[in-house]
Order: C-alpha cells, then structure tokens, then sequence
C-alpha cells in the first residue's frame, strides 16, 4: 500500500514538472523551471506563472476529484460502472455552470460559478442515488445515468443556443468534453475551496465504504450509520465534482478508469482505494492534458476526447465482464 | 424523378410568374428596380450605393448594433432572413448575396431566374474600393459609388498624414477563443492603416488563426486590441479578461472595437482607423 502510494506519488510529481515544461511557446525546460522561481516579472515567468501553473494545478485539482469521486461511488454502489461523467453528475454540473455564466450571475458574482456547478451536481447525484442507489442494479444504475447525462446535455445545448451571444453555441463543445486552456490562477482560487472541503467529507468514508461491501445491513449491524454515509458521498462528490466541472467543463471516463487500473493493487478494499484513486486521477488528468498540447498543439485538442478514448473501450470491456448480470 | 418534376412545375408556373412580375420594371428603367440583400456587408454596401426605392429589403443582420455600422438605417428597411422562400416572394429583380452567403439559397434563387449578384468579402482596403465600385455597376449607380471611393480616399489620405510618424507600435490583435488575424484580413489592413504594426505576422499568422495565450505573452506586444463584449455572455470571452493580458501590454489592452466596426469593408472601417489611430 505504501509502495503504491509513493509510487503514485512520484508519477504525480514527474507529470506535474512535465506539464510545466510543455506548451505552444518553445521554452527549454530548465529555464521555464527558473523562471516560475525566479521573483522577476519577465514575460517567461508570465507565462509559468498566470498560464502553466495553472493549469497544471487544475489537472491536479480536476483529476483527483474525479478519481477521488469515481472510488466512492463504486464503492458506495459496489459497482464498477459508477462514474461522475457516466452517471450524468458531471453533465448536471456543467447545466448549473453554463446557467449560472448565461444568468450574468457568474459575471457579477464570481462564486456564483461554482455554487451552482455544485447545486447541478447535487441534483445530479441525488437523482442517481434516488434512481439506482440501495438495491438498484448494474442496469438501472447505466440506465438512470444515461437519462440524467441526456437530459443534461440536452439543456447545456438549449441554454446555449438560446444565448444572444454569438460564441456561446461553440461552447457547447466544452461543456461536453472540457479543456484546461488558458485558465488563470482566479479560476484556482474559485474551485480549491469546494474541492478540499468535498475532498475531506470524501475521504471520511474508507472505513465505512469497506463495511458496506458486506452489504448495507451488516454495515448496519456492524454499527455504521449507513444513512450518513449516503449523505457524505451525495455531498462529498458533488462538492468534487461541481467545483471541477465549473472550471474545466465535462471531462468523463477518469473516475471509472482510474479505480479499476489501481483496484488490483489495493485488494477488494474500497476504502484503501480513495487515496490512491485520488492520487492516479490526477496523473491521469495531468497525462491527458499533455497529450493534448502534444498531439495537437496548435488546434485547441479538448481534454474529455483524450479521456474518453482511453476510457470508452475500458468502459465496453467492463459492460463485456458484467454482461452477465446485466442480462 | 422528384427534380425533373420540380423543374418543370418551376417552369410552367413559378419562372412565368417571376418574370411577369419583373418584366414590367425591368422595362420601365435600364437599372434594377427591386433590390433584395442577404448579407450583411453587401446590405450596407447596398445601402450606401443605392438610389431611393431601389433597396426593398436588407438581412436582418444590418439591423443588429452589434454587428452593423449602419444599424438604424437598416431599420428603414423590411429585414429578410436569407431564405429562398421569403426571398422569392419578395418579387426581387436582383439579389446581392456573399460569398458565404447559404449557398443553396443562392442556387435555389438562381434557378428560378433571379439574378443573383455574389461578392467577396473584403480582406483588404482596396477592397473597399473594389466591392463599392462593383455595387455601383450592379445598382446601376455608378456616380455614386465613384463619389463614396473618392471620399474614402480623402479620408484615407488625411488619416494617413495625421498618423503617427515612427511611432510604429507592436500590436496584438486577440479576439474570443484565442484568435488573431494578420494584415491579409481587412482588420489586418486597418490596424496597418492606423500605424501599428500587428505582431501576427511575426508568428506566421497571414490571415486568421489560433494564438496561444502563451505566444501572445512572450512575443511582448506594446498593445492588445481585442473586440468588444458581445451581447449576453459567453465562455469564450472570458480568454479575453484573462489577468496576463494586463501584465504584459505596457500600452495597454483596448478592448473598444467591436465587429461592427471592421466586419465589413464598408467606407466605415475608417472611423475604426482613427480611433487606433488615436491610441
């Protein structure tokens, strides 16, 4: 577990240097590294500073949320298919954000942004829960959410075309598949709040998450609160979930594939697999961020393609795994 | 099958009905009488070109501040929306459209015997000149458009000896989404125009094309220009108040041009020359 854990950790650490030292402008590593230390307020460190370093925080922020939330909820649900973005919670986030932006309240009211991802993400996996929680199967589980992420999506588009500005309809492919491009450190500042409190409520539930594998009347019996529980991970994710989706859009399949590469190393345990998942979401973001620079750097590349093609065909050979109690 | 029917049925009925529609008037005066434009720089073109009575319709677009230097103006005017439908009943006997004009609404016009006049868009200012000049041979005006090419050039002149003299500043066009244009766009040409030098070129940016927000701030423009705030809000402006561009302009970031002002190469685009010219 700790060989994993600090395994994880240095792959983090590597992809977060990379991802500083990757981007359109073609500066050497080394001194792009400096200058992000250096005090000075040359164009170079601009550049580190109020566009890199950003960025690469939110990779950071973005996909140890996802991972983090993605390893609750098939812990919670014992189900290996439960993810923020398939479940619709990411795209009920991104209609609070895109409502909140075409209101004029984010303009007005900078946190208005985020409070209503999270009110959108918190319909969101209230109704997964409602739909598909206690005894609902793998298949009203997929079902629920793949009517929640339509509907979503159908109304982030409604919101947009409505929109008397000329761009907003182009912004519907953000708000499907997410980018990290020119964020600014405000953007940061915006989603840490809500990231570390949903964070923290997250990772209060190893224990109890590792009981509920036994299902929840014996976690019952074995004296967890299984009610409070369910309000933790409700409030938790959406807390995740709505934060990093205000800020970088719909990015979908990391919370399902993150879990399910870790899952061999930690056991049947869920709870040993928050942290890790946490930490894996996060470099998975971060390697998909570089990817897209990478592969295509001069068209602006969304950052849920690169996860969806990694994560589609995961996500088919797991329906493949589980088809039999599917059918 | 269906085609060859719509043929003929557009033969028998419809072309007949056009023309004794358009024949009487088309008799009464050698130049065009019922003039219809469905693209908002051909609509101010128009406009300003055309004699009294002989514009009978304008897109709508003409009509939006935002997008239209001659908004009010339009407003004199039934708006059409580009449709062929909407467009054939307005009985026209010529049809100014653009280039990127919806292309079937051309054909489908073309078919019924309206002749349809295409212009390009301008890219440059002897463009203006050019696409005044050519609506003045379609309108059947061309005084007037030689009159408005001279007092375009006037105004070119003096903006010209008014400029600044080496005072030549590097200048960085940024629009929503990340976007730049270089001098082969008329936005191009009316930043040379104004005496800047726009730093697109520099970077390989003939015509349009996707500035990383990373480039814009190690080429170290003395200016951002970006365009004015649309109306209603959107994501991709936001790229627009991004705090870096405020650190690295010393000259500062002028966000008043907005696409009326240099949509369309229209006499117009020299009040949007001036006011660069003036930063």
């Amino acid at each position: 577990m700790t060989r994993l854990l600090s395994v994880l950790i240095i792959l983090l650490v590597g992809l977060v240097i990379a991802s500083l030292v990757v981007g359109p402008a073609p500066i050497g590593p080394l001194t792009s590294l400096e200058a992000l230390w250096s005090g000075d307020q040359t164009p170079l460190a601009l550049v580190m500073r109020e566009i890199r370093l950003p960025r690469a925080l939110l990779a950071v922020m973005v996909g140890a949320s996802l991972g983090l939330s993605g390893a609750a909820m098939q812990g919670y649900l014992r189900n290996p298919l439960a993810e923020p973005g398939l479940l619709g919670i990411s795209g009920s986030a991104a209609l609070g954000a895109v409502l909140a932006i075409q209101t004029g309240l984010a303009a007005g009211f900078p946190l208005g942004l985020p409070l209503a991802a999270l009110a959108g993400a918190l319909i969101g996996v209230l109704l997964i829960t409602l739909l598909a929680g206690r005894q609902g199967g793998t298949l009203s589980l997929i079902l629920a959410g793949i009517a929640i992420s339509a509907l979503a999506s159908a109304l982030v588009s409604l919101v947009l075309n409505l929109s008397p500005n000329p761009f907003a309809t182009s912004e519907i492919v953000f708000w499907m598949m997410g980018s990290l491009a020119d964020r600014s450190m405000e953007h940061v500042l915006l989603a840490l709040p809500f990231v570390l409190l949903g964070a923290a409520l997250l990772l209060t539930l190893g224990r109890p998450l590792d009981a509920i594998t036994l299902g929840e009347d014996a976690a019952e019996a074995m004296g967890m609160r299984v009610r409070r529980v369910r309000w933790r991970l409700i409030i938790g994710s959406a807390l995740v979930v709505g934060a990093s989706t205000a800020v970088a859009g719909t990015i979908g399949f990391v919370g399902l594939v993150v879990p399910h590469l870790i899952r061999p190393w930690v056991g049947a345990m869920p709870g040993r697999l928050l942290v890790s998942s946490a930490l894996g979401g996060a470099a998975m973001v971060l390697l998909a961020d570089i990817g897209v620079r990478v592969i295509l750097p001069a068209s602006d590349l969304k950052l849920g393609v690169v996860t969806a093609l990694i994560g589609a065909p995961l996500f088919l050979h797991l329906i493949y795994q589980t088809r039999r109690e599917l059918a | 099958m269906v085609g060859q029917r719509l043929k003929r049925w557009l033969a028998g009925v419809v072309i007949p009905a056009v023309l004794v529609l358009a024949v009487p008037v088309l008799a009464a005066e050698d130049k065009p009488q019922r003039v219809v434009s469905m693209n908002l720089c051909t609509d101010q073109l128009a406009m300003l070109v055309a004699g009294s009575d002989q514009l009978i319709s304008v897109s709508a677009l003409a009509q939006d501040p935002a997008n239209s230097a001659m908004a009010e103006q339009a407003q004199e005017y039934p708006a059409n929306h580009g449709r062929a439908e909407e467009i054939h009943l307005l009985a026209p006997d010529q049809v100014i459209a653009g280039r990127f004009s919806a292309g079937a609404t051309v054909s489908m016009l073309r078919r019924l015997d309206i002749p349809v006049a295409v212009f390009e868009p301008a890219t440059s200012l002897d463009d203006v000149r050019g696409n005044l000049r050519r609506m003045g041979e379609v309108l059947g005006r061309p005084q007037r458009a030689d009159a408005l090419i001279e007092a375009f050039d006037r105004r070119l002149a003096s903006l010209r000896a008014a400029g600044r003299e080496g005072r030549s500043a590097d200048t960085a066009l940024y629009f929503p989404n990340g976007y730049t244009r270089g001098d082969g766009t008329l936005i191009g040409a009316i930043v040379q125009a104004a005496g800047l030098d726009n730093i697109a070129g520099e970077l390989g940016v003939e015509r349009g094309g996707h500035l990383p927000l990373e480039q814009l701030t190690l080429a170290q423009p003395e200016r951002v220009i970006t365009g004015s705030r649309g109306p209603g809000h959107s994501r991709a402006e936001s790229v627009m108040r991004h705090p870096v561009l405020d650190a690295i302009a010393p000259a500062g970031v002028h966000r008043g041009l907005g696409n009326a002002d240099w949509v369309c190469g229209i006499p117009q685009v020299l009040d949007a020359v001036e006011r660069l010219a003036s930063l």
